[in-house]
């Protein structure tokens, strides 16, 4: 029949609409990522490696700024060695986070970057930072967690002030949950 | 009018149960989504009475916050999934293949898959009150972290629920969109389509472009509880704020889902009792279009406080304003319609009347919350809920009530009883202004939503919406009394039913008759 013909083409047409939107769902995560790196939106902070820059721009000094958040009941204590330094654009600049688990027991960090202004966050470059590894401490360990940072040359003139920040978040059980998993894929 | 109406060849329905559990007639399963709606409407309903009379007073009298909590958020699923969607999809199965000429939906067997599904869904998720750790308590808009990290062990059967509701809605649309584009009647072209049927396609295109998205959303929170996924989990490299770009990218279609097809409604009704034809249909097709294209780039003035750059802020406030004009046009030829018209004042009509006005009303105040740095101070107040009541209640409500009370005697056969229907409307009309307009005050003056007390100076505001929504709710029991006493016994309608009626499902005979337009009738 020619109706059934016509509907069969209609109905695959708009299920394979359907499924592609579906698609376009988790397709939005990295799409919502790109746009915020080409944009430079969000103060989002690229977790790579920059490599250090050549040349050292010494004729204007950038106040930059160091944050430490614990993210809810997160019980250690976390702070950055010094709460901020002035620095030539160019220059490498060598710090340091200090964190403390309070607990008796074992626990895994992450440190999440955040930059202020979200203009700023692609000049910022860490050659080195914590954040790029997850952190375990047994009960009542120290650790200083070294972080080496400079800012591009390309800095826009009108930014004098920037501020970074790490949110320490508790990853311990999931952390200790994927472990399980690979213990058992492994067996 | 007379050669058009059909002769069945088939057998009437079956008898019992088993007609409505395995019926395929477009007929049978737009009573049942109606009749399904009309349930949810007043389950929902309930919920808001209870909010309602816990924040008569100040302080905590009735229900503790978590359940109140709970009571916000089933509200608002209810309503939205439960009462105003389904309730469209009804009109939408019963009037779409009488107003194109067909002799029933395209696709008749997921047709009664589509709705069957529905009782499963809400069932499970009105089961979540009874489970530990009880029901859902993040708000209809579930965001992320609240829905995730710290929801309750119920959120899993919400989401499987949100699951089957959208496969529902997509096969409905698929059904919808198949049965305009295939099944019209020789003669009647795409432009001389009521605009219900236009208003329903567009829709429908809506429902399957992002009720998907909602899917995967729902999806991802599935994964980032059970699975270890860390799509919203900063911890993770995760971020909340995509929940909120992901849902809203749903969301603001959504809710033009929730008034496309109130808008085709009044386009039917005000023309009819106007007794002229409608102003610039043209217009009206491309304004619908226009709107629902720019559904798709405004979601995030939803979210102009979670800290969007200023480009962002500037780009969503001004698309967002654009929208006024489409909608502008609309109104404008709702109005010319009615200039110089013969008019008569039925219950659809004052239904039709309250809704041009009062969704006006909530357009207005829509704009306002449209302007970024205003929106700061709106956010989360009650001029937020003020405002999406105004467009939702005498919005989408009132449009689905003016068109059951229009095509009720087309449905049953027999008028309904006028007094009966005047008296529902003006309590109904009374009753939701004062139930919605204080709450602008209360939103400006700084009382924020979803909270279960507040501050002494909100008090009055509080007592008056409260007794407003007690004479809103339960006035429906009048409009239920009147649809039940039209079906058993009343005055026998005419197959035009109104004088000014236009259109092809008037050529049948009322009521409707179980199969119809077996024959394809011709339009000239």
């Amino acid at each position: 029949m020619a109706n059934q013909a016509k509907h069969h083409r209609t109905v695959t047409g708009l299920v394979l609409g359907a499924l592609m939107m579906f698609g376009f769902g988790f397709a939005l995560v990295p799409l919502y990522d790109v746009f915020c790196e080409i944009t430079g939106l969000n103060g989002k902070v690229d977790l790579v490696q920059a490599e250090p820059s050549t040349f050292i721009d010494h004729s204007r000094q950038v106040k930059l700024q160091m944050v430490a958040v614990n993210n809810e009941t997160m019980p250690w204590r976390f702070r950055p060695v010094s709460s901020m330094v002035e620095l030539a654009p160019g220059e490498m600049h060598q710090t340091a986070y200090l964190a403390r688990n309070l607990t008796e027991g074992f626990m895994i960090a992450q440190a999440v970057p955040s930059v202020s202004p979200s203009e700023a966050a692609p000049y910022l470059e860490k050659i080195n930072c914590f954040c790029f590894e997850r952190q375990p401490l047994k009960g009542q360990e120290e650790k200083e967690m070294p972080l080496v940072v400079s800012i591009s040359p390309e800095l826009p003139e009108h930014i004098h002030t920037i501020t970074l920040s790490y949110t320490l978040f508790d990853i311990t059980p999931e952390q200790k949950a994927e472990l399980a998993g690979q213990g058992r894929s492994s067996l | 009018m007379n050669t058009s109406v059909a002769v069945s060849h088939h057998h009437g329905p079956a008898s019992g149960i088993s007609r409505w559990l395995f019926t395929t007639n477009h007929k049978d399963i737009g009573t049942l989504y109606l009749w399904f709606s009309f349930l949810m409407f007043l389950t929902g309903g309930c919920m808001a009475l209870l909010i309602r009379a816990e924040l008569f007073q100040p302080g905590l009298q009735l229900i503790q916050p978590d359940f109140f909590n709970q009571m916000t958020t089933m509200h608002g699923l209810i309503m939205v999934f439960g009462a105003v969607m389904p309730a469209f999809v009804g009109l939408a199965n019963w009037m779409i293949p009488l107003m194109v000429g067909a002799p029933d939906m395209a696709l008749p067997r997921m047709n009664n898959w589509s709705f069957w599904i529905l009782p499963f869904a809400f069932a499970m998720m009105i089961s979540t009150l009874f489970m530990d750790g009880g029901a859902p308590n993040f708000g209809w808009t579930f965001y992320a972290p609240l829905s995730t990290t710290y929801a309750p062990p119920s959120v899993t059967f919400f989401i499987f629920a949100v699951h089957m509701m959208g496969i529902s809605s997509i096969m409905g649309a698929i059904n919808i969109i198949a049965t305009i584009l295939n099944l019209r009647a020789p003669g009647m072209t795409m432009m001389k389509l009521p605009l219900f049927v236009w208003t329903w396609l567009i829709t429908a295109f809506l429902l399957i472009a992002v009720m998907p998205v909602l899917a995967g959303v729902v999806t991802m929170m599935l994964m980032d509880i059970h699975f270890g996924t860390s799509f919203f989990d900063a911890a993770g490299g995760g971020d909340p704020v995509l929940f909120q770009h992901v849902f809203w990218f749903f969301g603001h279609p959504e809710v033009y889902i929730m008034i496309l097809p109130a808008f085709g409604i009044v386009s039917e009704i005000i023309p009819t009792f106007a007794r002229k034809k409608l102003f610039g249909y043209a217009s009206m097709v491309y304004a619908t279009a226009s709107i629902a294209v720019l559904s798709f780039v405004v979601w995030a003035h939803h979210m102009f406080t979670v800290g969007l750059p200023l480009a962002g802020e500037l780009f969503f406030m001004f698309a967002t304003m654009l929208i006024a004009v489409p909608t502008g046009v609309k109104v404008f030829n709702w109005v010319a319609t009615m200039f110089r018209g013969s008019m008569t004042f039925e219950t659809p009509m004052l239904f039709a009347l309250a809704f041009v006005v009062l969704f006006t009303i909530g357009g207005f105040s829509g704009l306002m919350l449209a302007i970024a740095p205003v929106d700061f101070q709106y956010h989360d107040t009650y001029f937020v809920v003020a405002h999406f009541h105004y467009v939702l209640v005498p919005g989408a409500v009132f449009a689905i009530m003016a068109g059951a009370y229009y095509w009720l005697p087309k449905w049953c056969g027999n008028y309904y009883n006028e007094t009966m229907g005047k008296v529902h409307f003006w309590c109904n009309f009374i009753g939701v202004n004062i139930t919605f307009f204080p709450m602008h005050f209360i939103g400006l003056a700084g009382m924020p939503r979803r909270i279960p007390d507040y501050a002494l100076q909100f008090a009055d505001f509080n007592a008056i919406a409260t007794v407003g929504a007690f004479i809103f709710g339960f006035s429906q029991l009048i409009f239920l009394y009147n649809v039940i006493s039209c079906i058993r016994n009343s005055k026998p309608a005419s197959d035009r039913v109104w004088e000014g009626s236009h259109g092809l499902e008037w050529t049948v005979a009322s009521p409707a008759p179980y199969h119809s337009f077996s024959e394809p009738p011709q339009v000239k």
